[in-house]
């Protein structure tokens, strides 16, 4: 038995769960899964198919690969186009498109890309591997930052001076602002994203549910978890309340993971950031501090890749708020598709345009 | 230690060394001893024949459950036996990079002796070339294969009809965690191991014992999902299997969780997909079930007239959803 | 976002954690938590324990669904 897993693949409590949400919804409404996970778990198993048609589900701003920008692929293309720079990776990434090319096109061009499963990983690399310079590209919202952020500190502890970091990464609460607050939002509940909330803690939701009466939901990522999530949701939406609610007890607390928080801000400022088909959103990324500039990869090799190219006609920002569908978009199955994906719901394989190109309305 | 050199493949003394000292010692057979440029030999009454190339670049080169030459055997034999006939010959070209350790050589070309022997062919035909430094990585081996049909039965897609069953020879995903966990930053201990083997005689014993067999496959680099898209793509039929009828063992399970990889799409080495006429499932399943490399042989689902030239999965939930043909590489993922 | 196991520490080394995750072992860094020893549960993603998973509040979580819904 996997633990902690298949508890909550159980089909019958599945079931019974799907058949409390279709028994007490009635006033139709729309939740945004805020988190690529979600999206995935969601498409993966068909719960979407199983919450009758008075509940739509939304696929959110939540995956950290897909919202990187072209500009910030570029940066990360002119590095591994760098002599004895070899790029890290994890796998996701390979694939997204930067302005002309991808990372998976510079590695066949000149092969220094590696995809890892860890940074750790990339810090072994550098020790084994003196002669060449390690960057890695660091995507992913709280969860992944300070794993990133404890492998800088630990590069500086250990004197690793062939090791340094791209910080793309990404930040939740101003993404969610500027997604929600937009007045034609058509949202009117979140599953928050789980593993996010395991290091922040569940305070930073509390805004949307205090001043866009917006009711959130912590979920976890199995589908019991996430149909009671949405049973939680639905009961609320029936009562006319508006709550925070935290359905993944057994992982996240209330304060979230007070020593990955220290560690994140201890290398990390706030930092403006720029999404793919979003443009830029304040204080919704992450810039490396000073302090550890021996080990921030901007700094250390100067890359300029020029303005940003902004995608015209993307309208990635209005699918992910509801207010549009994928066929409302021109560039839809024409110059945008899985094979040449240009805004991130298309980037995203399981978002919203993906899963419509691939799957049907 | 002893290493190839340039002078390995020049095609003098050093070579014929080699060639006598190695390839000709392990694979010894009548044909191969004649050391012609071709190997001539009489396949019977001649009806039909299956031919096959296939290269191994497979990184490592030696890894739990196998390495690149029993890969290069076993593949070969695979590719014959799934189109009906029984594999006979099969041959080996060899490009080493300058410095490639003999021993490991020896251990391959052992190991290609073995598996040959174990499937029931002769390695009748062979070559090396020897590469600089850096032009190759390692060694690299391409093969090709022939084989014979006993039987007069044509598996062919054209046969697949509405109904007709799809039953896979044992777990999925094996072989590709197996390699997946040697590779540089993804280890992790499990007891996964390569699943290949020579499918030959089981795939021979059911050819032998019915006529039912419409389409085999071996579902090789993109994973059972890529293999059924390819042979339903494009017809007025759809296939339909079911999640919780599809083998995985536990550790393979384990290892797509941890690395967020769906072994619907990782590579198997040791498995057959076959297409079956209904009314010989049973038979079918039981001579798998009574074989070595068929153990956990499974019926998954059947060829459906719904959702036509497309595959789909009906999901624990109940719920059916489409399932894509790979698109580019399955890596570790963090979304 | 941030796809994540649960796995259970059968070991530890340091900082690092040698973490069983249904039949494999693989080695993670401890760096993220505050402590942890040998029996626990956590949440690995990217080669880190990013938190414990809690044995306690996974039972409540049972029992909502068993009751589906009467203690919300």
């Amino acid at each position: 038995m996997f633990k902690f897993v298949d508890e909550y693949r159980d089909k019958d409590l599945c079931r019974r769960l799907a058949e409390g949400i279709i028994g007490i919804s009635k006033k139709p409404f729309t939740i945004m899964e805020v988190c690529g996970g979600h999206t995935m778990s969601i498409r993966k198993n068909g719960i979407h198919k199983l919450i009758g048609s008075n509940i739509k589900l939304v696929s959110g701003p939540g995956c950290p690969v897909c919202v990187t920008s072209q500009k910030d692929i570029d940066k990360a293309i002119a590095l591994a186009r760098l002599n004895n720079v070899v790029v890290c990776t994890f796998g996701d990434m390979v694939d997204v498109p930067g302005t002309s090319v991808t990372l998976a096109e510079v590695k066949a061009e000149k092969g220094n890309v590696r995809v890892v499963y860890s940074v750790q990983d990339v810090l072994s690399f550098a020790k084994n591997e003196p002669d060449k310079h390690f960057v890695f590209i660091g995507i992913g919202f709280e969860t992944t930052a300070p794993t990133i952020a404890a492998a800088i500190m630990q590069a500086k502890a250990e004197k690793i001076k062939n090791f340094s970091v791209l910080a793309l990464n990404k930040t939740m609460p101003a993404a969610l602002k500027a997604v929600l607050e937009d007045k034609d939002a058509k949202i009117n509940a979140l599953i928050s994203p789980g593993h996010v909330s395991t290091i922040t803690g569940t305070g930073i939701y509390k805004f949307i549910v205090d001043d866009l009466r917006i009711s959130c939901c912590v979920a976890g990522f199995e589908p019991a978890d996430i149909l009671r999530a949405i049973y939680l949701l639905a009961e609320l939406r029936e009562n006319n309340k508006v709550s925070l609610i935290n359905a993944y007890e057994r992982a996240v607390k209330e304060n979230g993971n007070e020593k990955a928080k220290y560690i994140m801000y201890e290398v990390f400022d706030s930092a403006d950031a720029e999404w793919r088909g979003f443009g830029v959103i304040p204080a919704s990324g992450l810039r490396i501090r000073k302090e550890f500039a021996d080990l921030d990869a901007e700094k250390i090799f100067k890359i300029d890749v020029g303005a940003s190219k902004e995608i015209k006609g993307c309208i990635c920002g209005d699918i992910l708020r509801g207010i549009k569908e994928p066929k409302n978009c021109k560039l839809f199955g024409q110059k945008c598709t899985p094979m040449k994906p240009q805004g991130a719901c298309m980037v995203s394989s399981e978002g919203t345009c993906a899963a419509w190109y691939k799957y049907g309305e | 230690m002893q290493r190839i050199t340039i002078s390995h493949g020049s095609g003098g003394k050093v070579t014929h060394e080699l060639i006598n000292g190695l390839f000709v010692k392990h694979f010894k057979n009548n044909i191969l001893d004649k050391k012609e440029d071709s190997a001539v030999f009489e396949l019977a009454k001649i009806r039909r024949v299956a031919f096959t190339t296939d290269s191994y670049v497979v990184k490592p080169i030696f890894f739990p459950g196998g390495d690149i030459g029993k890969l290069a055997v076993c593949g070969t034999v695979n590719d014959i036996a799934v189109s009906g006939a029984s594999p006979k010959y099969i041959s080996s070209a060899f490009i080493i990079e300058e410095g490639f350790a003999v021993s490991d050589l020896e251990r391959i070309v052992k190991s290609m002796a073995l598996w040959a022997g174990k499937a029931g062919v002769k390695i009748v035909a062979g070559d090396t070339k020897v590469v600089e430094k850096k032009e190759a990585d390692g060694i690299f081996i391409n093969t090709s294969g022939i084989g014979v049909f006993e039987k007069d039965i044509i598996c062919g897609v054209e046969k697949i009809r509405i109904g007709d069953k799809i039953i896979i020879s044992g777990t999925i995903g094996d072989h590709g965690v197996a390699i997946l966990k040697e590779r540089q930053g993804l280890s992790f201990k499990s007891r996964i191991e390569s699943d290949a083997a020579p499918l030959g005689g089981m795939i021979g014993k059911i050819m032998e014992k019915t006529n039912g067999v419409k389409f085999m496959r071996d579902p090789t680099r993109g994973g059972v999902a890529t293999t059924l898209n390819e042979i339903i793509r494009g017809s007025n039929m759809g296939i339909l299997i079911e999640e919780e009828k599809i083998p995985v063992a536990k550790e393979v399970r384990a290892a797509c969780e941890l690395l967020g990889l769906d072994p619907l799409y990782i590579a198997n080495e040791g498995k057959v997909m076959i297409i079956v006429d209904p009314k010989e499932e049973k038979k079918v399943l039981t001579i798998l079930k009574g074989h070595e490399y068929g153990k956990n042989a499974q019926t998954i689902g059947d060829v459906a007239h719904r959702y036509p030239g497309k595959v789909c999965l009906k999901t624990k939930y109940g719920v059916t959803r489409i399932i894509d043909m790979l698109t580019g590489e399955q890596l570790p993922r963090i979304c | 976002m941030c796809w994540s196991v649960p796995g259970k520490i059968i070991n530890i080394k340091g900082k690092t954690a040698e973490v069983e995750v249904s039949g494999i072992v693989k080695n993670i860094s401890l760096d993220l938590l505050k402590e942890a020893s040998r029996g626990d549960y956590v949440l690995v993603h990217a080669g880190y324990a990013i938190q414990k998973v809690d044995e306690a509040d996974a039972k409540f979580t049972i029992e909502f669904f068993n009751n589906k819904g009467k203690n919300v």
